[in-house]
C-alpha cells in the first residue's frame, strides 16, 4: 500500500533538491562567519592587539627610594629598613573574621594590630592593600608563606619603613612620617606619589618632602587575568630622594635633653654666626616609630591627652611671656634712643606707681634694689628700673626696637606650624580688642610681661643677633643636601638678615658686659651657675607668669600648685666677645630661671664649647 | 532482492580487501579521517588553552575514546532497525525528560540532570537524536511532501519535548532539538511559502517570547547587543572572547602563545570559548583550516544523504549532519559575537563530554546508513 503512493524517485530528487539548497545556506553561513572573522583578525587587528597587550601589561609603579636625613656630623637620624608586612586586600577576602581568625592562629596578632586594622579596613577603599601587621619575623613569614594557599587576598609585602633609630631624640626636629590620609592626597601630584605610602606629618620630614620623597619610577608588568605579575617587560628606575644633613649635633641634642630630662620645657641652641640650629628640644618627647606603621588608638590616645603635651613642640609653638629676658633688649633700646646714659641710675623702693595713680606696680624684691643704673638693673633684673625705662620709652618705640629683633613673627625657620608670638603695640591692641592703649600695660612690657608673648625659637635668634651686635641670620635646621650615589655635599649657605645698625655700637658692648655679670657677678641673678661653668657666658634669666597674684599677695612657691607655677627662662651666648652658641631654655612651672634654666643653658655650651667637643 | 543476490553484489564490490575490511566495519573512512584530525587539533588548543593542563587533556582523550566507541557501536546498527525501534526510542526519551521533571537533579539553576547512580545524564541529549529519527519515521511512512495533517503531527512530535526541555530550562538544547526536527521538516519538502510564513509568525510573536525569557536569558541577549554596556560583568565574556580573536590576526600568536588565553584573560577558554582560543593562537589561516574540515563533514553528510536508501534514513541523515552544522555555527557566531552567548559547545574541540557522545553517536547513525545500504540501484 505504502508503495503504491509514494513515489521514491520524486522524493529523492525533492531531498536532493532540499539538500543543495542546504549545503548553498551552510556556505552562505559559513561566509558570513569568515567575513565577521576577516573584520575581527584582519581589519580591527591592530585595535584588539592594543587592546590585548593593555590586558597583559599593566604599569605599575615603584616607589622611590625615601633620602635619609644625617646630623651635622653625618650621624644617621631616619632611615629605611626592609620590613616583611602582612596585608590584606579587602575586595579578595570572603570571610574577614574568618581570615583573620585564621591568621592569628599562625601569626600572633596584637589587639592594637587588629584595631588599626580594622580602623583602616572602613576608611580604605576596599581594592587597596592594608597592612595587618608589619616587621614580621622570618619565623612568620615562613609559616604564612606554607600556608598562604588558605588565604586569599593575603599577601607578605616586602618594603621600606622608614625608621628612626635614635627614638625620642630629636623627634620635634625630625619629625615622621606616616600613611597619606585622604586630605593630603588632595594637594599631592598623583603621578608622583602613586607608588609612596608615606608621607612626611611634622618637622623636617614634612618641610623638606619635595627633597626626600624623590621622582618615582615605573615598570611595565605582564600580568594575568587576576592580576598576578607574572614578569617584567621594561623599567623606567625611580629617583631616589635626596639624602639631607641638619644642622642639629645630634651629641649636643642629647646633652641638651639630658639636661631637661623629667622636666616639661624647651631648649632651642643656635649659632649666631650662622644661624644654624643646633639644638631643638621640647619635651617631653615621643617615640616616632609607632606613628610610621600607624599608630594604635591607645598609644595615641595617651600621648593626645597627657598633661604633659609630648606632642606639642614647645621650641617653635609654646608661646610664653618673656619675663625678663626682655630687658637687655629695652635697655638696649633706652641708649639707642638715648632716654638713658650709661651711667643714669635711679632709685628702686621695691615698687613703682604712676602718677596719679595709687596701683603699685611691684619688683620682685620686696625691699628694692636700692640705687640702680642699667648695669645693675640687668644684673640683679631690677624691675622697677625697667618700668621707669619702658614708660620713657613708650610703647611706640618699644615695639619698633623688638621687632628688628624678630619679635611678634615667625622666624621662618624651615618647619612647618612655628607660632609668631606677640609684640603689642597701640594698633595691634586697636585692632584687635578695639581698646586704647593704657600706660600700665607698658610698664609691663618693659618686664616682659603682659600681652608679649615669644617663642623659644624666637629668643634663641634675638639672643643671637644681640650676641653678634646685630648681624642677623636667618635660622634654619638644613645644614645641606646630597644627591643619591653622590658622595658632594651641597651645603646651603646661611641667609642673612638686614643688620641692626646701632648710632653707637659701643651699646652693644655695654649691654653684653652687663650680661655676663648676670653670671659672673657675686650679685648676678644665674651667679649659681659660675662655680661649675667652663666657659665665660652672657646671659639673662627670666621669670614668667603663669598666673596673676593679687595687689598685696606674695608670690609663694609651696602654696601655688604645680602647674601654675612661674615658667624659668634663660638665654645665654658664648664666648661673648666672639659667639659660637647662643642658647635659649624654658623650663615650664620650674621656678625662678637662675636655679632651673640656667644650668641646663650652662650644659649645653660648656659641652658644646668644650675643646675636642662639638 | 534475495540474500543471494546481494552476496553476489558484495563479492562483485569486494574488488579491495582494504575496503571489504572497512565496510565490515561500517566505518566511512573520510569521516572517521576528518572526525580523528578535528579531534587531534582540539586536544592540541584544549592543551592550551588549559595552561598544559595534562589531566584535562587525559580526561578529554578518555571521553573522544568513549564517543568513537559509541560511534562505532552505533555504526553497528542497520538503519532499518533504527526505523523500526523509533517510536520507542521517542516514547523512552520522553519518559525520561518527564522523570526529570520529577525527581530531576537541579545543578546551576536548572533542572536537566537525572542520576542513575553511576552517573548523571542529561536525557534531553537522548533528543537530540530521538527527535529527528521520529519526525523521519512518521514522514517516511506517508508520502511527501507531507500533507497539513501530517505536518500537524510532526510539528506536535517536535514541539512536545521541546516544550519539557525549555521548562527545565535550557533553551540552547531545546532550540537545538527543534532545529533538528524542522531540519527533517525542511528536508522534506514542505512547501516555502509555509516556511516564510512561519517565520513572519515567529518575527510577530517575538516581544512576547522576549517576556517568556528568563532574566538571565534577557540578560545575555542585551549583552549580546551591547557588550560595552558592561565590560567587566556580561559583557566580559564576549569582549575578551572578541580581543582574543582579533588580536591573534592572519597568523595567531603560535601555539601556547595566545597571552588573552594563557594568563587568563579569556573566560570558558577551555570549553565554550575554545573557538577564541584556537583564533588567537592560529590566526584567521588556521581558522580558514579548521572551518574547511568542519565544511568537508558536513558536505560528507549531506552527500551520505543524498545517496541514503529510503526516505527515513535520508531525512534522518540530512538532519543530523544539519545540526552538527548548527552547533559549530553557533559556536563561532557567538564566539566572534554575530550571536548572543548560549551555552553551546564548539564539537570535538570544547572540553566536555555529554554532547560530544550524542554527536558521535548521530555520525554512528551517519556511518551505519551509508554503509548498510542494500548495494541495489532504486
Amino acid at each position: 500500500m505504502r508503495l503504491t503512493i509514494k513515489d521514491h524517485i520524486r522524493e529523492s530528487r525533492l531531498f536532493n533538491e532540499r539538500a543543495a539548497i542546504a549545503l548553498a545556506i551552510t556556505l552562505l553561513l559559513l561566509m558570513a562567519v569568515m567575513a565577521r572573522l576577516v573584520y575581527l583578525q584582519v581589519f580591527s587587528h591592530e585595535h584588539f592587539s592594543t587592546l590585548a597587550n593593555e590586558n597583559r601589561i599593566n604599569l605599575v609603579a615603584i616607589p622611590p627610594t625615601r633620602g635619609l636625613i644625617y646630623d651635622r656630623n653625618g650621624v644617621l637620624l631616619a632611615q629605611n629598613l626592609p620590613s616583611f608586612s602582612l596585608e590584606i586586600i579587602p575586595e579578595q577576602v570572603k570571610d574577614m573574621e574568618a581570615t583573620l581568625a585564621g591568621l592569628q592562629e599562625l601569626i600572633s596578632l596584637s589587639d592594637n594590630d587588629l584595631a588599626r586594622f580594622r580602623k583602616l579596613l572602613r576608611k580604605k577603599r576596599s581594592f587597596s592593600s592594608i597592612p595587618l601587621k608589619f616587621h614580621l619575623d622570618n619565623e612568620e613569614v615562613a609559616r604564612f608563606a606554607v600556608n598562604r594557599h588558605h588565604f586569599p587576598g593575603v599577601d607578605i609585602e616586602a618594603r621600606l619603613i622608614r625608621d628612626y633609630p635614635l627614638g625620642k631624640l630629636a623627634v620635634h626636629a625630625i619629625g615622621y612620617v606616616g600613611r597619606i590620609n585622604e586630605e593630603e592626597m588632595q594637594t599631592l601630584d598623583p603621578a608622583n606619589y602613586s607608588a609612596t605610602r608615606f608621607i612626611g606629618k611634622t618637622g623636617v620630614e614634612r618641610f623638606y618632602e619635595a627633597i626626600l620623597h624623590g621622582r618615582v619610577g615605573y615598570k611595565n608588568v605582564e600580568t594575568n587575568a587576576l592580576g598576578r605579575i607574572l614578569r617584567e617587560v621594561n623599567r623606567t628606575p625611580p629617583t631616589p630622594g635626596q639624602d639631607i644633613y641638619l644642622t642639629i649635633d645630634i651629641k649636643l641634642q642629647k646633652i641638651a635633653e639630658d639636661a631637661l630630662q623629667g622636666r616639661r620645657g624647651a631648649v632651642v641652641a643656635i649659632s649666631p654666626q650662622t644661624g644654624d640650629i643646633l639644638s631643638l628640644v621640647s619635651m617631653p618627647g615621643y617615640d616616632p616609630n609607632p606613628y610610621v606603621i600607624g599608630i594604635d588608638p591607645k598609644t595615641y590616645a595617651a600621648l593626645q591627652n597627657s598633661p604633659d603635651k609630648p606632642l606639642f613642640n614647645r621650641a617653635l609653638q609654646g608661646q610664653y611671656p618673656p619675663g625678663s629676658i626682655i630687658k637687655p633688649f629695652i635697655g638696649l633700646a633706652g641708649l639707642e634712643y638715648k632716654q638713658l646714659g650709661i651711667h643714669t641710675s635711679s632709685f628702686c623702693p621695691g615698687w613703682f606707681s604712676l602718677e596719679g595713680d595709687d596701683h603699685k606696680y611691684r619688683d620682685w624684691k620686696k625691699t628694692g634694689h636700692g640705687r640702680t643704673d642699667l648695669d645693675k638693673a640687668i644684673v640683679e633684673s631690677c624691675d622697677v628700673y625697667f618700668y621707669d625705662l619702658a614708660l620713657s620709652l613708650g610703647i611706640d618705640r618699644i615695639h619698633e626696637f623688638l621687632n628688628k629683633f624678630g619679635f611678634g613673627h615667625r622666624t621662618g625657620i624651615d618647619i612647618n606650624g612655628e607660632a609668631g608670638g606677640l609684640l603689642p603695640s597701640r594698633q595691634w591692641k586697636r585692632s584687635r580688642r578695639n581698646e586704647s592703649w593704657y600706660t600700665g600695660e607698658t610698664l609691663i612690657t618693659g618686664i616682659g610681661q603682659g600681652y608679649l608673648l615669644t617663642t623659644p625659637l624666637q629668643l634663641a635668634t634675638a639672643t643671637a643677633t644681640l650676641a653678634n651686635r646685630g648681624t642677623q641670620f636667618q635660622p634654619h635646621i638644613l645644614y645641606a643636601t646630597q644627591s643619591p650615589g653622590s658622595d658632594d655635599l651641597t651645603v646651603l649657605t646661611p641667609a642673612s638678615l638686614p643688620t641692626i645698625q646701632l648710632e653707637n655700637p659701643e651699646h652693644w658692648e655695654q649691654i653684653i658686659t652687663s650680661m655676663k655679670r648676670v653670671v659672673h657677678s657675686l650679685h648676678g641673678t644665674a651667679h649659681g651657675i659660675s662655680r661649675t661653668l667652663q666657659s665665660n657666658i652672657a646671659g639673662k634669666t627670666g621669670t614668667a607668669q603663669v598666673f596673676g597674684i593679687k595687689q598685696d599677695e606674695q608670690y609663694v612657691k609651696e602654696d601655688v600648685a604645680e602647674h601654675l607655677r612661674d615658667h624659668a627662662l634663660f638665654v645665654a651666648f658664648s664666648p661673648p666677645d666672639k659667639p659660637r652658641i647662643a642658647v635659649a631654655v624654658i623650663v615650664e612651672n620650674g621656678g625662678s630661671g637662675g636655679s632651673t634654666a640656667a644650668p641646663v643653658a650652662a650644659r649645653i655650651i660648656d659641652a658644646y664649647l668644650e675643646p675636642g667637643g662639638s | 532482492m534475495s540474500i543471494a543476490a546481494r552476496r553476489s553484489r558484495k563479492r562483485w564490490g569486494d574488488r579491495r580487501r582494504s575496503r571489504l575490511f572497512v565496510r565490515g566495519l561500517h566505518l566511512d573512512i573520510p569521516l572517521v579521517v576528518s572526525l580523528l584530525i578535528l579531534s587531534l587539533v582540539g586536544l592540541a588548543i584544549l592543551y592550551s588553552a588549559s595552561g598544559q593542563d595534562m589531566d584535562m587533556v587525559q580526561r578529554q582523550i578518555i571521553r573522544l575514546g568513549v564517543a568513537f566507541t559509541v560511534m562505532f557501536l552505533v555504526a553497528q546498527i542497520p538503519a532499518h532497525y533504527i526505523e523500526k525501534w523509533a517510536p520507542w526510542v521517542f516514547a523512552t526519551g520522553l519518559a525520561l525528560l518527564l522523570a526529570v521533571i520529577f525527581f530531576g537533579e537541579t545543578g546551576k539553576g536548572a533542572q536537566r540532570w537525572l542520576d542513575l547512580g553511576l552517573f548523571k545524564f542529561q536525557p534531553s541529549e537522548i533528543m537530540k537524536i530521538a527527535v529527528p529519527i521520529m519526525v523521519a519515521w512518521y514522514l517516511a511512512e506517508h508520502p511527501l511532501p507531507p500533507s497539513p495533517k501530517n505536518l500537524v503531527v510532526a510539528s506536535l512530535i517536535i514541539i512536545t519535548p521541546v516544550v519539557l526541555i525549555v521548562v527545565q530550562p535550557d533553551l540552547g538544547t531545546s532550540l537545538l532539538i527543534a532545529g533538528s526536527g524542522v531540519f527533517v521538516l525542511l528536508l522534506s519538502g514542505i512547501p516555502w511559502r509555509l516556511v516564510f510564513r512561519f517565520l513572519l509568525l515567529v518575527a510577530a510573536s517575538a516581544p512576547l517570547l522576549w517576556y517568556g525569557l528568563h532574566d538571565y536569558q534577557r540578560a545575555r541577549v542585551m549583552t549580546f547587543l551591547n557588550p560595552e554596556d558592561d565590560p567587566l560583568g556580561a559583557g566580559y565574556h564576549i569582549i575578551q572572547s572578541k580581543i582574543a580573536i582579533g588580536s591573534g590576526g592572519l597568523y595567531g600568536k603560535g601555539w601556547l602563545n595566545g597571552s588573552q588565553s594563557q594568563l587568563e584573560f579569556l573566560p570558558e577558554r577551555s570549553t565554550d570559548f575554545i573557538f577564541a582560543a584556537f583564533g588567537e593562537e592560529f590566526g584567521l589561516f588556521g581558522i580558514l583550516l579548521l572551518l574547511a574540515l568542519y565544511l568537508f563533514i558536513v558536505a560528507r553528510g549531506l552527500y551520505i544523504a543524498s545517496q541514503a536508501q529510503d526516505t527515513f534514513t535520508r531525512l534522518l541523515a540530512g538532519s543530523l549532519i544539519l545540526t552538527f552544522f548548527v552547533y559549530f555555527f553557533v559556536n563561532i557566531s557567538m564566539v566572534t559575537g554575530l550571536l548572543p552567548v548560549v551555552g553551546l559547545p564548539l564539537p570535538m574541540i570544547s572540553y566536555g563530554g555529554t554532547s560530544m557522545v550524542t554527536i558521535m553517536a548521530s555520525f554512528g547513525i551517519l556511518m551505519s546508513i551509508h554503509t548498510h545500504r542494500r548495494l541495489v540501484s532504486t
